[in-house]
C-alpha cells in the first residue's frame, strides 16, 4: 500500500474512531433514558442524532448549501495553516488575518460604487492585500529577530481583534444610528452572488459564491506547491533550512513571502464572510474559524485536497450538528467534543492502531506539524 | 560467557536484512563485523540487543536458548550497547547521566548522588576512563561523551558491548584513546563486538573479523591472516580500488584564490585566519587537518554561506567574496557540503527534486516562475543512470537511499554541470568502500576535465590519495603546503598536530 493511501486509511479511521467515541458519550449523557434504566430510548436517541447530523448536512438542498456556507471560511483559513505548514510555520494567526481581511473588503465594499462586475473582484482582492499584510508581519519578524511565530501570531490576533473593535467604533465604519460594534452594509454591487440565486426566493439558501473563490484558493495552492518554482523554494525551507539555505534559496525573504500567501488565505477567508454571508462586519466576524482552520489542516495533512476535503468534513458537521440539536436534546456542543476528537485520534495515531488492530508501523504518520522550535 | 546468534533470518516487506546469519562472541575477544552501508548489521545488532525479533533463528547463551523480548531483557541477559548518536541529556551531569533510569536513592526515595559519583568514580578507576562525575555533558567533547556512554553500559553489568560505528565521531587521537579503551575491556574480561565499515581500525583492534553482504555473512576471518584489499573485496563482492587511480596533474590558469581569508565567530573567536591559498585547473588540492580546526568555517566562507570578516575570494579572476551562494552557483562554483543530511539533501523530497535541488533555477529545470519537473525527471534519470544511484524509482524520498546513494545523488547534482571550481567537504565520510572508489574517480575525471577542485578531509589517507597538494590547516591557520608524493603521512601528522617535523622534506 502506498504511502498516501496508508494515511488516508489513518485519516478515515480516525474519523470513525471520533464518531465511535462520541456515540458513547450521546448514550451516557442521555441521563433521563439512563436513570430509568431504559437503553432502548438511549440507543434511539443515538439514532435520531446521527441520522440528524446526517441529514443537517447532506439531507437536502438547504443542508448543503449550509454545509457549503460553513466550509467555505474554513476552507480557505485552513489553506492559510497549510500552505504556512508546507513551508515550516506554524501559522496560528488565521484569525488576526482573517479580520485584517475582512476590515479591508468591508472598506473596499462600502466606500466606492461600481459595477459588480468590478467591485467584487477589487473588494476580494482587497481582502486578500489586508491578510496577505498582516500576515507579512510574523514573516518579517521571524526573518528579521528570530522571534518565532507561533507567539507572534497569537499577539497578533489580539492586536487585530481590538484594533477591530476600534475601527467598527469610528465614524469611517460605524453603522448609522448604532452604538454597539457593527458596520455599514457593503453596496449590493459588492456582495458575492448566492450559489443557489437561480433558485428565486428561497431566502434559506446561504451558500455564496465565496465556495468557487474557496475552491480556486485550493488550486491555486495545489498549482503554487507542484507548478513553481516559488512552491519547491517554500517545501525545501520547511523541510529543510539548512539545506535550502546551502541551495542558495533566500530563506527569509521566503519566511516573508510564505506568511503573506497564508495571510491572503485567509483574508479572503474574512473577506468571503463579510461579502457572502453577512454584507457587514462585527467584532466577532472570525469567530473560531481560525482556530477550527488548525484542525482542519492537520486532517487535510496539509495537502490542497486534504485541507478541501476536511473543510467540507468540519463544515457537514457544524450544519448537520444544529439539525441534531433540534432533533433530540443533544446539545451542538458535542460537534465540538466529535471535532476534538478528530484531532486527538489523528495525533494519536498508535491508539487508531490500537483500536483496529492494524499491524506495521504508523510512524510516518502525524508528522504533519513540522516547524515547531524551528 | 559465550553469545551466539544461530541462523538468525530477519524479514522486512520487501528485502531479507538478515539472511541465516550466524556468529559468536566470547568475553575477552573483540569481535569486529564488518559490511556496507545497508548490509545487515544494524538489524542484526537489534535482534541481538532484543529490539527486533528475528523470523528464524536462535540466540544462545552458553549453550542454552535465551529470547529477548525487549532491550531489558538483553540488558539483563548480560548485552550494552553504545549507539552511534548518544543518549546523554546535555544540561545534566555525568554522575546524573550514568545512573538515568537506575538512580541509586536513599530515604524517601531521594536521590544519593553522592552514591551516583561513588559508583562512576569506581567504574571509571578502573577502566582508566578518566571522568569527571561533576562535568556537565554538553561542555564535553565527543570523545569523552562515549566514555561516559561506556560507563552506563558498564554499571548495568555489561559481558557484552556492542559499538556501532564507534569511531564516526570521533578525532584521530580520540580513535587512538577508544581503542586502549576497548583493549581495557578485554583485558578485564568484558567481550566487545565492534561495526564499522573501516577496514583499517578492524584490522587494528580486532580478534576475529565476520563480514556481512546483503544480509549474509559472506566472510570470516582473523586480522593476521588478511589484508586490507581482501576484507573489501569480501565486503564489496569485487576487486576494489583502495588507492585512488590518477595521472599526475597538469596545473593551468588559477581558478579559485583565497586571500587573506578571515571569519570570526558571533562569539568573538577567529576560527579561520588569514588563510590564503590557489587552486589552479586541472588540480586537486587536499586540505588536511584535524576536525574543528577552521575547515568547516572555511568552506562554508567560500560557498558564501558564512561572511568573511576580512580577506576575499576570488573565482576565475572574478572577486566573489560578497556574492551570494546562488551568485557564487552560477559563477560556476560546486559545492559538495560537509554534512549531507543536514545541508546537502532534503531527504523527505524526492530524489528527482534533491537532483536539481540546488539547480531548480537553470533555464533548463524552469521558466522563472514554472517549474519544469518534464526535464527535471528526464535529466534525473540521466544522472541516476550516469552516477549509478541505486534505487527503483527515482520518484522516492532521497531518505530511502542509502548513505552512499545518497552522496552520490549531491555528487551527481554538483558535477554533471559546466563548473569551474568544486569545493568538497568530507565527500566520503560514513560511506561504504564500493562508494568511495565511485566518488573518488569522479572527482579526479572532474580534476582531468580541467576544474580546480579543492578537497577538505579528517580522514588524512583520503587527502593524500587524492590531493596533489596538500594544505595542513590548524588552529584556523594554514601551517604547511607539502606535495602528497614526497611527504610521509607521520609528517603530515605532526603538521596537524601543531608540531614540525626535524628535517622538512618539502
Amino acid at each position: 500500500m502506498s504511502e498516501t493511501l496508508k494515511s488516508l486509511r489513518f485519516t478515515l479511521l480516525a474519523v470513525v474512531a471520533a464518531l465511535v467515541v462520541s456515540a458513547f458519550i450521546i448514550v451516557i449523557t442521555d441521563i433521563e433514558a439512563l436513570g430509568n434504566g431504559d437503553f432502548g430510548t438511549a440507543l434511539s436517541t443515538l439514532r435520531t442524532a446521527y441520522w440528524g447530523l446526517f441529514k443537517g448536512a447532506f439531507g437536502s438542498l438547504r443542508a448543503i448549501s449550509n454545509t457549503i456556507t460553513g466550509a467555505t471560511p474554513l476552507l480557505l483559513a485552513g489553506l492559510a495553516v497549510s500552505s504556512a505548514f508546507k513551508a515550516g510555520l506554524f501559522n496560528i494567526g488565521a484569525t488576526g488575518q482573517m479580520l485584517a481581511g475582512a476590515m479591508t473588503g468591508l472598506w473596499v465594499g462600502f466606500a466606492f460604487q461600481l459595477p459588480p462586475l468590478i467591485h467584487v473582484p477589487l473588494a476580494l482582492i482587497a481582502s486578500a492585500i489586508g491578510g496577505a499584510l498582516f500576515g507579512a508581519i510574523p514573516g518579517a519578524l521571524k526573518a528579521r529577530t528570530g522571534a518565532h511565530e507561533v507567539i507572534t501570531t497569537i499577539m497578533l490576533n489580539g492586536i487585530a481583534s481590538f484594533t477591530v473593535l476600534w475601527l467598527l467604533k469610528t465614524e469611517a465604519f460605524k453603522r448609522e444610528g448604532r452604538d454597539d460594534a457593527i458596520s455599514k452594509f457593503v453596496e449590493e454591487s459588492a456582495r458575492l452572488p448566492r450559489l443557489f440565486g437561480f433558485m428565486g426566493k428561497r431566502i434559506d439558501l446561504l451558500a455564496h459564491s465565496g465556495f468557487i473563490v474557496a475552491l480556486l484558493a485550493t488550486a491555486v495552492f495545489w498549482w503554487l506547491l507542484r507548478k513553481t518554482t516559488l512552491g519547491f523554494e517554500m517545501q525545501a525551507t520547511g523541510f529543510n533550512q539548512e539545506a535550502a539555505k546551502y541551495a542558495g534559496m533566500r530563506t527569509k525573504s521566503l519566511m516573508v513571502v510564505s506568511m503573506a500567501i497564508a495571510g491572503s488565505f485567509a483574508g479572503l477567508a474574512g473577506g468571503s464572510e463579510v461579502l457572502g454571508l453577512y454584507g457587514y462586519a462585527s467584532a466577532t466576524v472570525a469567530g473560531d474559524i481560525g482556530f477550527d482552520a488548525i484542525a482542519v489542516a492537520l486532517l487535510g495533512r496539509s495537502t490542497p485536497i486534504g485541507t478541501l476535503v476536511a473543510a467540507i468534513l468540519f463544515g457537514a458537521l457544524q450544519a448537520g450538528g444544529r439539525q441534531m440539536q433540534v432533533d433530540t436534546d443533544v446539545p451542538i456542543d458535542l460537534i465540538i467534543v466529535l471535532r476534538a476528537l478528530i484531532v486527538m485520534f489523528i495525533a494519536a495515531p498508535l491508539l487508531v492502531k490500537a483500536m483496529f488492530r492494524i499491524k506495521g508501523e504508523a510512524k510516518s504518520f502525524g508528522q504533519t506539524f513540522r516547524g515547531w522550535g524551528g | 560467557m559465550k553469545f551466539e546468534l544461530r541462523g538468525i533470518t530477519k524479514r522486512f516487506p520487501g528485502i531479507v536484512a538478515n539472511d541465516q546469519v550466524s556468529l559468536s562472541i566470547s568475553t575477552g575477544e573483540v569481535l569486529a563485523l564488518i559490511g556496507e552501508n545497508g548490509a545487515g548489521k544494524s538489524t542484526l545488532m537489534n535482534v541481538l540487543y532484543g529490539i527486533y525479533r528475528p523470523d528464524e533463528g536462535e540466540l544462545m547463551v552458553d549453550g542454552k536458548p535465551i529470547h529477548f523480548s525487549s532491550p531489558a531483557d538483553a540488558i539483563a541477559a548480560g548485552i550494552g550497547m553504545v549507539h552511534q548518536h548518544f543518549m546523554l541529556v546535555p544540561v545534566m551531569t555525568v554522575a546524573e547521566n550514568v545512573v538515568l533510569g537506575v538512580e541509586p536513592t536513599g530515604r524517601l526515595g531521594s536521590l544519593d548522588i553522592a552514591e551516583a559519583r561513588r559508583m562512576v568514580r569506581e567504574v571509571s578507576d578502573k577502566y582508566k576512563l578518566e571522568l569527571d562525575p561533576d562535568a556537565v555533558i554538553e561542555d564535553l567533547p565527543v570523545g569523552v561523551r562515549q566514555r561516559v556512554e561506556i560507563v552506563k553500559v558498564l554499571m548495568r553489568d555489561a559481558q557484552i558491548v556492542v559499538f556501532d560505528e564507534p569511531t564516526a565521531v570521533l578525532t584521530p587521537s580520540e580513535i587512538l584513546e577508544f581503542f586502549e579503551i576497548v583493549r581495557t575491556l578485554v583485558g578485564a574480561g568484558r567481550g566487545v563486538i565492534f561495526i564499522t565499515h573501516k577496514l583499517k581500525e578492524a584490522l587494528t583492534i580486532a580478534d576475529r573479523i565476520n563480514v556481512l553482504r546483503r544480509g549474509k555473512v559472506v566472510g570470516e576471518t582473523a586480522p593476521s591472516a588478511t589484508n586490507e584489499d581482501e576484507i573489501a573485496e569480501m565486503m564489496v563482492g569485487r576487486a576494489v580500488q583502495l588507492v585512488v587511480d590518477k595521472h599526475s596533474a597538469k596545473p593551468g590558469d588559477v581558478m579559485l584564490a583565497v586571500r587573506d581569508l578571515t571569519v570570526v565567530e558571533p562569539d568573538g573567536r577567529t576560527v579561520v585566519d588569514g588563510v590564503s591559498f590557489e587552486v589552479r585547473r586541472g588540480e586537486i588540492v587536499g586540505v588536511a587537518g584535524v576536525q574543528g580546526n577552521g575547515q568547516t568555517e572555511l568552506v562554508e566562507a567560500i560557498a558564501g554561506l558564512r561572511r568573511a570578516a576580512g580577506g576575499s575570494v576570488t573565482l576565475a579572476g572574478r572577486d566573489i567574496t560578497g556574492d551570494s551562494p546562488r551568485e557564487r552557483h552560477v559563477a560556476g562554483m560546486a559545492h559538495i557540503p560537509e554534512d549531507r543530511q543536514k545541508q546537502g539533501l532534503v531527504v523527505d523530497m524526492s530524489i528527482v527534486e534533491n537532483l536539481v535541488l540546488t539547480r531548480y533555477h537553470d533555464p533548463e529545470f524552469s521558466s522563472g516562475v514554472r517549474m519544469n519537473w518534464a526535464g527535471a525527471k528526464e535529466k534525473a534519470a540521466a544522472m541516476v543512470a550516469a552516477y549509478d544511484i541505486r534505487t527503483t524509482d527515482p520518484s522516492q524520498a532521497a531518505s530511502t537511499l542509502s548513505g552512499g546513494n545518497q552522496q552520490k545523488v549531491i555528487v551527481a547534482r554538483e558535477l554533471s554541470r559546466d563548473i569551474k571550481v568544486a569545493v568538497a567537504a568530507q565527500p566520503t565520510r560514513g560511506i561504504d568502500v564500493g562508494s568511495i572508489e565511485y566518488v573518488h574517480a569522479q572527482m579526479v575525471k572532474e580534476r582531468d576535465n580541467g576544474v580546480a577542485m579543492l578537497v577538505v578531509s579528517t580522514e588524512l589517507d583520503e587527502v593524500m590519495a587524492l590531493s596533489d597538494r596538500v594544505l595542513v590547516m590548524y588552529r584556523g591557520k594554514i601551517v604547511a603546503d607539502l606535495d602528497p608524493r614526497t611527504v610521509s603521512h607521520m609528517d603530515v601528522g605532526l603538521y596537524m598536530a601543531g608540531s614540525r617535523p626535524t628535517a622538512v622534506s618539502s
